[in-house]
């Protein structure tokens, strides 16, 4: 079987013949060809984040449309109809559609450059997410568009959304949109997992592993076990909705709260699978910064852990008001607070190792810094709304409101957005404009906090979410003029992050391999990476590796006559195997379009599904049917 | 440059946990068996809020379920076989071990058919209906897609193509995955056909 045929491998081979053969073998064809079957992860890894970022536009413009409506007491602007398909189209966005995949997806070009790998596990599968992903969000906003938007909030509960209230097609769409997302978040977290446990360079023990790929795995396993969940939900909803089950039907048996259960249990472990990577994120500007080793890395590895495990354990506090058993609640109350500990605990090493380095005060940590004060004033509010009489009181309110937003904007875009300041010269080659970035980062904070802090102030004047409009006998006129004149500042912050990406990419400085002096991995190779990654695989040396050996000593006998990886041991990196890799593929985009009609139709009859199984099978067997290449000898 | 390690001699293939598929193929089945576990769990759930149970509807009949589960369980020392097989690259045996877990893959799921009118209740008629059809639903997409994969991989198998390590890593794979499609099913099994009777 192991046939002995000539090949060539990479190791006595000249820099420049290596690197041309490497471009031919690992290179995507060219053209619109090539940009239509590529497997690689930092094509793909680059198209998931610029596409989550135009949901974040569209998200951020239907919150804008909202706190124009908002700004004035009983505006015309926008009617109830359409003030509750923006609220579920602007959280169903960021939620699904931005702040999910954002946080996966950076992982996926970011982890097997940190690793040292030539790519991921499963890199077709890999592209086979993006589209369906693509394909998903895209039906979410045309149906938008064609007055078909969800409307019954992001966690669309029932009895609303349901057949009995839930009316024409609005509540499917949404249903099925999670089904698109789920599907590729599922795909994208195994890959993942295999990649971090199977792919890392030869000599990166677990100890060793950078705390963006901790913060990647262990997200990519909450993944796992939640996201089945809120599948299981929305499953049940459409079936519901579409073949008559009754899942949520009290007069045959079926219980509402049954929803509410399965969502959450997704839905809080979601809140953690935002945050975590935007952890992993701090945790990789911080020492790049500080000049100095993470402190704590132990500590903040287990407080992953323990943050990630917890997670699972609070998503009753999002049913407080439903009148659950008292003795239950309490228990949620305690595990809820609990959480604080384990983010805690990674705060004060983030403290710890700024107090002790040489700090320099580039874009990134100035959002590193905004990220630490928003959390934490996200965090306190959060401590309040675990008690139950306080939640009670507030259950509803806009300081439920301002709590998330602190959570995930100030816990998570925050991060992102320090993130798209250090990594984009590794994405694009160019450094992004520093003035502009400091601009960037103020406005962003003013603006935030303008729009977020009030919120608080008005939740406990009794303002309700979700309403479309309001009195102005309730006094709340004024505080919301003030966040709407924050939100169009804090939208402001991001035109200009979009205006520095498009002048730094026409003449922003060279960045070279390393313009911050960094340690891990992925800045052992040039910016904008090959194709192939690394010329040689690197060994890692250490936590830092090229603090620790600037020269990287690499490994070498790898084909360079097709993709071959390295496969490596789970627990001491140790070498294993020479893997064949996949090229490119047609398939797995057939395969996304064959699931993308399937579900779309199944909303307009439930035997799509039955006849869908037809072109889906057969996609899938032309993707795994081998085609006599390179890639199937071994 | 300074080369530390040698590749050279590493070989090009590996059977479970050294294969990449192998790690892929746990991550779906720990995944899947989430959803199981939510799916029973939400049965669990209706049933300790219904008066009784099964609600207005009769016991639901056995026999297809339990001829099910002994197919199921008739085709596990012929799976471990195959797996066997598949590692020792033995084409001859791995062809006919193929072509009979696809018989024995195919038996169940006819059977299967008759399962769903055995549970006395139809999916609309109340949440007991509903939630059983989802269990037996959610089951009969895993036996589906494990028997689809093992008849693509049984014609793959016949041709040249099927002279490759990586392809008889992807038996001994299959078969793994198969082993998780008999085991997720006897807590199915329990739960729609048993508990009731004891509730």
């Amino acid at each position: 079987v192991n046939s002995k045929k000539q090949d060539v491998r990479d190791t006595d081979l000249a820099p420049a013949d290596l690197d041309a053969r490497l471009s031919h073998v690992w290179g995507d064809p060219p053209g619109i060809w090539g940009w239509l079957t590529t497997v690689d992860h930092k094509a793909i890894g680059r198209r998931y984040v610029v596409t989550a970022l135009i949901f974040l536009c569209l998200g951020g413009l239907s919150a804008l449309v909202m706190r124009l409506q908002l700004g004035t007491p009983e505006n015309k602007l926008v009617g109830p109809d359409l003030y509750n398909q923006l609220f579920t189209m602007h959280g169903s966005t960021m939620m699904f559609l931005f702040a999910v995949p954002v946080m996966e997806t950076m992982g996926v070009y970011l982890v097997p450059l940190m690793i040292g790998t030539r790519t991921v596990a499963f890199p077709r599968l890999n592209a086979f997410s993006y589209w369906v992903y693509l394909f998903g969000g895209a039906m979410l906003w045309i149906a938008f568009f064609v007055n078909t938007g969800p409307d019954a909030g992001w966690f669309s509960y029932v009895p609303l959304a349901g057949p009995q209230y839930g009316i024409g097609k609005r509540s499917d769409i949404w249903a099925q949109m999670i089904t698109y997302t789920e599907v590729s978040g599922l795909a994208v977290a195994v890959t993942s997992i295999v990649t971090i446990f199977k792919m890392r360079a030869p000599g990166m023990t677990l100890d060793r592993i950078p705390l963006f790929v901790w913060a990647a795995l262990v997200t990519s396993f909450m993944i796992v076990f939640a996201m089945p969940a809120v599948m299981v939900s929305s499953t049940m909803l459409i079936l519901d909705r579409l073949v008559g089950t009754h899942f949520f039907n009290w007069a045959e048996g079926g219980d509402v709260l049954l929803y509410q259960h399965l969502f959450w249990f997704f839905g809080h472990p979601e809140v953690y699978f935002i945050f975590i990577p935007a952890t992993g994120i701090v945790s990789a500007i911080i020492p790049a910064f500080a000049r100095q080793k993470m402190f704590g890395y132990t500590v903040l590895v287990l407080s992953l852990f323990g943050t990630g495990f917890l997670a699972f354990g609070l998503w009753v506090h999002h049913m407080f008001v439903t009148g659950l058993p008292r003795l239950g609640e309490s228990f949620f109350t305690a595990s809820s607070m609990a959480v604080a500990i384990p983010s805690g605990l990674q705060i004060f090493c983030w403290i710890a190792t700024l107090w002790d380095g040489k700090l320099k005060f580039n874009t990134p940590l100035l959002f590193v810094f905004g990220f630490i004060l928003n959390f934490v004033i996200g965090g306190l509010s959060g401590v309040m709304v675990a008690s139950v009489p306080i939640d009670t009181q507030v259950h509803d309110t806009y300081f439920v409101v301002a709590h998330f937003h602190y959570v995930l904007v100030g816990g998570a875009v925050f991060p992102l957005l320090g993130g798209i300041y250090y990594w984009f010269p590794k994405f694009y080659g160019r450094m992004l404009n520093e003035r502009l970035g400091r601009w960037n980062f103020w406005l962003a904070m003013v603006g935030f906090n303008l729009t977020f802090f009030p919120m608080h102030i008005l939740g406990l004047m009794g303002m309700p979410r979700r309403v479309y409009t309001y009195q102005p006998e309730m006094g709340w006129g004024p505080m919301n003029m003030l966040v709407t004149i924050g939100a169009f500042v804090f939208f402001a912050s991001f035109l200009l992050l979009a205006f520095n990406v498009w002048r730094s990419l026409r003449d922003g400085q060279l960045a070279g391999g390393n313009p911050w002096n960094a340690g891990t991995l992925e800045w052992a190779t040039s910016s904008p990476p090959p194709a192939y990654n690394f010329a040689h695989i690197p060994v890692c040396t250490g936590r830092e590796p090229l603090w620790q050996t600037p020269d990287t000593p690499v490994a070498a006998g790898l084909r360079v006559d097709k993709r071959e990886v390295l496969v490596t041991t789970l627990v001491d990196g140790e070498p294993d195997l020479r893997d064949s890799s996949p090229e490119p593929s047609i398939w797995p985009l057939v395969a996304a379009v064959a699931t993308s009609v399937t579900l779309l139709a199944s909303i307009f009859t439930p035997w799509a599904i039955v006849w869908g199984l037809l072109p889906v099978g057969a996609a899938l067997t032309g993707w795994f049917w081998p085609k006599g290449t390179k890639e199937d000898e071994s | 440059v300074k080369i530390q390690r040698d590749l050279t001699d590493l070989q090009t293939f590996g059977f479970g946990p050294r294969s990449l598929t192998w790690w892929g193929t746990l991550g779906f089945m720990v995944l899947e068996g989430t959803g199981f576990v939510l799916a029973a769990g939400s049965y669990l759930y209706l049933m300790t809020l219904a008066p009784k149970w099964p609600l207005n509807a009769a016991q639901p009949d056995y026999w297809p379920g339990t001829v099910v589960t002994l197919l199921l369980l008739a085709s596990v020392p012929l799976n471990i076989l195959l797996n066997r097989w598949a590692r020792r690259q033995d084409m001859p045996k791995v062809r006919l071990g193929l072509l009979a877990m696809t018989v024995l893959g195919i038996a169940p799921l006819v059977v299967r058919w008759f399962e769903f009118p055995a549970l006395q209740v139809h999916w609309d008629s109340n949440a007991y209906g509903s939630v059983t059809w989802f269990l037996l639903g959610l089951h009969t997409t895993h036996l589906l897609t494990d028997v689809a994969d093992t008849v693509v991989l049984t014609a793959l198998m016949f041709t040249r193509h099927g002279y490759s390590g990586k392809r008889f890593s992807d038996v001994s794979d299959n078969a793994f995955y198969w082993d998780f499609v008999v085991l997720s099913w006897l807590p199915i099994y329990f739960i729609l056909y048993w508990l009731p009777r004891f509730a």
